[in-house]
């Protein structure tokens, strides 16, 4: 992978007062982003409509779709035509985008979809924040598949992470996630843009080698091959479709192994490499909060509370989602009474939590039906019932 | 009786090697089937065209017509169903030197992605789109689709159909294509000047191809078999000049009102954006890069090469006019 330093033309150097929404937009185009294909939908929108606003004068292409379906779709063309792209949705639209994201994830395309999400199900609660779509993610395509996930709890996130998301997605060759929600999406905070030089930026590894020899896969499990962009003579075949090294229809099960094994296995083995925690008052924990977006904030002052009444409060922090983080759970399960999981859907995440502790420690649940966030008392009263 | 067929010798001698991923063949479609007549044409006009063939893409949805992404030796995306159009849009518009070709059945193209079918045309999006309409979902088993006519048999309208069906060059012409052709898989040689002349168009161009699927349609209506087929479309089938496209509609077995249809210059979606963006940002817009005097170039260049392409299509239809090789007088 080629790290370089980000083009200056995309990069609005500076200390801005941005929401999560327009702070993803920056970040996209910071990263190099410059063909966004999108659909209008609350809380989202903001993110589509700064990059329009923006992407003229960085020399980037924008385009509103006529659906989610359209949108999502555009991108893996315009990833292939040699652009990095993106699109931004709600939970209706990203149910519609479940389609198009195993295309994505099958051809091995890079591309970003932010996903401000809302509270549920069907149009539920379009203005009020919710943590609902992380399992939609994760198993929303049907089939057998990984993506990665990031989350982040600033507007400052928003930009630092939707950088990382176009870098991981560069590097896997996997659609990459920003999950956010309608608080963190809509909450306005100082954003530092870092200048250009600063701002590490993945490029995209185009193969240089004799044009038979080019093949648009390599099913290692490690490592993704390189790619070609459209018109520079390699006729690549792509085809979601179980296929070979070359992109060729290969409809055996054994070919099949090796396809789903790989898309998997290229996640799954780096996981280490790619996961990204952020954790506090962990020495001598009893009882560790694991939350992630939002709902972290108020975690901390959760935590504050309970360390004020004498309970050993630790804090973990999911920026990264998926791959899920379950070593550290698994090692921190041996170590701790109890994990309380806040988060704002009936119960997503913890189930992970769960898996990953094995019965090692207690693992609690704080859910919320989505349209706020938590009360902080609530999960204070969760730590204190589970430090017991 | 058998058919002792050496693969390895056609794949070498055929004509269409540098077009067709031979390596891939044979290829699925049925005996008698119309997809094969549509592959072929477009392997001519692109040949005949002279162009670079790197700087062509194909795309494709899902379905049998879905397969021709995959045995045609350009950049292709065999994509989802429905789907081709929206992929098409994104490479075009990320790749603006590319010419983007969508072939794609009826089904595919007028049913599941009629959404993107209409949006495309409205924009004017600077693809051609190739709907091969054999009036029936074959890869699924003979079904009902957006343009099959009524009373025909499809197995999801077992006692005949009842809904009304899709016009494509009428719905294609009233959404803002900006070229709009029909044929039927008789007509080779109109196919491929079509799809010369859609090449060198600049916007949404629309071909259908009037195709029959043998093993479903023509089958499960008692239509006999492709020769059936050619039969009726040679006697039916018949060249209209300056119709009105609301005056194309096919009844089942009835007249295929033949043609092209419509021809306009309109701007593009690319070009209406970039004129926009250039009459507010002035200077500082440039896409990808491109400055003003370097975009102007370029449209220079693609203007200059459309009309010489153009002078080189007239000639060669005088030529064989004056040769009198049978071109059809009423064609385009």
């Amino acid at each position: 992978m080629r790290k370089t330093a980000a083009d200056p033309k995309g990069v609005l150097e500076g200390s801005h007062f941005l929401d999560g929404d327009h702070a993803i937009a920056e970040g996209a185009l910071a990263a190099g982003c410059r063909f966004f294909a999108g659909y209008p939908i609350t809380p989202s929108t903001e993110t589509a409509e700064r990059f329009a606003e923006r992407c003229p004068g960085v020399g980037g292409m924008f385009i509103q779709m006529e659906d989610e379906i359209a949108s999502i779709a555009a991108l893996v063309g315009g990833a292939w035509g040699g652009q990095k792209v993106m699109t931004v949705t709600s939970g209706p639209g990203l149910s519609l985008m479940m389609e198009n994201l195993g295309l994505a994830v099958m051809t091995e395309t890079p591309m970003v979809i932010a996903d401000v999400q809302r509270a549920g199900p069907s149009t539920g609660l379009p203005t009020l924040p919710a943590q609902q779509d992380m399992m939609q993610i994760r198993w929303g395509s049907h089939g057998d598949y990984r993506i990665i996930a990031l989350c982040p709890d600033s507007p400052q996130e928003c930009f630092d992470l939707t950088v990382e998301a176009f870098n991981l997605s560069e590097t896997y060759r996997v659609p990459v996630f920003i999950m956010t929600d309608e608080t963190v999406g809509h909450m306005h905070e100082k954003v530092v843009i870092p200048p250009a030089e600063d701002i590490e930026v993945v490029e995209r590894n185009y193969y240089e080698g004799p044009k038979a020899d080019y093949r648009p896969y390599k099913f290692t499990g490690k490592d993704v091959a390189p790619m070609v962009k459209a018109g520079d003579g390699y006729r690549f075949h792509l085809t979601g479709l179980t296929h070979d090294e070359r992109g060729y229809p290969h409809l055996t099960v054994e070919q099949n192994e090796k396809v789903v094994t790989h898309l998997i296995e290229k996640i799954d083995s780096n996981a280490d490499k790619i996961i990204q925690l952020d954790e506090s008052e962990m020495d001598g924990a009893e009882v560790v909060v694991v939350s992630y977006g939002i709902t972290s904030r108020i975690v901390s002052r959760a935590v504050q509370l309970a360390r004020e009444e004498g309970i050993k409060t630790g804090s973990m922090r999911l920026i990264t989602i998926w791959p899920f983080a379950e070593k550290r759970i698994e090692e921190l399960a041996g170590k701790v009474k109890a994990i309380v999981v806040p988060e704002i859907n009936y119960g997503q995440m913890v189930r992970e939590v769960e898996r990953s502790a094995a019965g090692r420690c207690k693992v609690v649940s704080v859910p919320h039906c989505g349209g706020a966030v938590h009360d902080p008392e609530v999960i204070l009263d969760a730590i204190k019932e589970a430090s017991k | 009786m058998s058919i002792e067929v050496n693969i390895d010798k056609f794949r070498a001698d055929s004509p269409m090697t540098d077009f067709l991923r031979m390596e891939r063949m044979p290829h699925i479609w049925c005996p008698g089937c119309g997809i094969g007549t549509v592959v072929n044409s477009f392997a001519e006009a692109v040949k005949k065209s002279g162009m670079d063939m790197d700087k062509l893409a194909v795309i494709s949805g899902i379905g049998c017509t879905g397969r021709v992404a995959g045995y045609v030796n350009f950049d292709s995306i065999h994509t989802t169903h429905g789907r081709a159009i929206p992929v098409a849009t994104g490479l075009k518009l990320a790749n603006p030197d590319m010419k983007v070709v969508v072939v794609s059945g009826d089904g595919d193209l007028t049913g599941i992605g009629g959404n993107h079918f209409i949006h495309a045309a409205r924009r004017n999006m600077d693809i051609m789109v190739i709907c091969v309409n054999n009036f029936t979902y074959g890869m699924t088993g003979g079904q009902l689709t957006p343009t099959t006519p009524q009373t025909a048999n499809a197995s999801t309208t077992p006692y005949g159909n009842y809904e009304y069906p899709f016009s494509l060059p009428f719905l294609a012409d009233a959404c803002g294509a900006t070229y709009v052709a029909r044929w039927t898989s008789l007509h080779a040689r109109n196919i491929t000047k079509s799809i010369r002349e859609a090449l060198n168009h600049k916007g949404f161009s629309f071909i259908e191809v009037i195709a029959p699927c043998t093993t479903l349609y023509q089958r499960r209506n008692r239509l006999g078999d492709g020769l059936d087929a050619l039969e009726y479309y040679k006697e039916e089938a018949g060249v209209e000049k300056d119709v009105d496209t609301r005056e194309v509609g096919i009844d089942f077995q009835g007249d295929i009102a033949m043609g092209r249809f419509v021809k306009q210059d309109k701007p593009t979606y690319e070009e209406a954006v970039n004129e926009r963006y250039a009459n507010v940002l002035g200077d500082d817009y440039q896409l990808y890069g491109m400055s003003k005097p370097e975009r102007e170039e370029k449209a220079k260049r693609e203007a200059e090469d459309r009309a010489k392409m153009q002078a080189l299509m007239d000639d060669e239809e005088a030529q064989m006019m004056a040769e009198d090789m049978g071109v059809d007088e009423e064609g385009l």
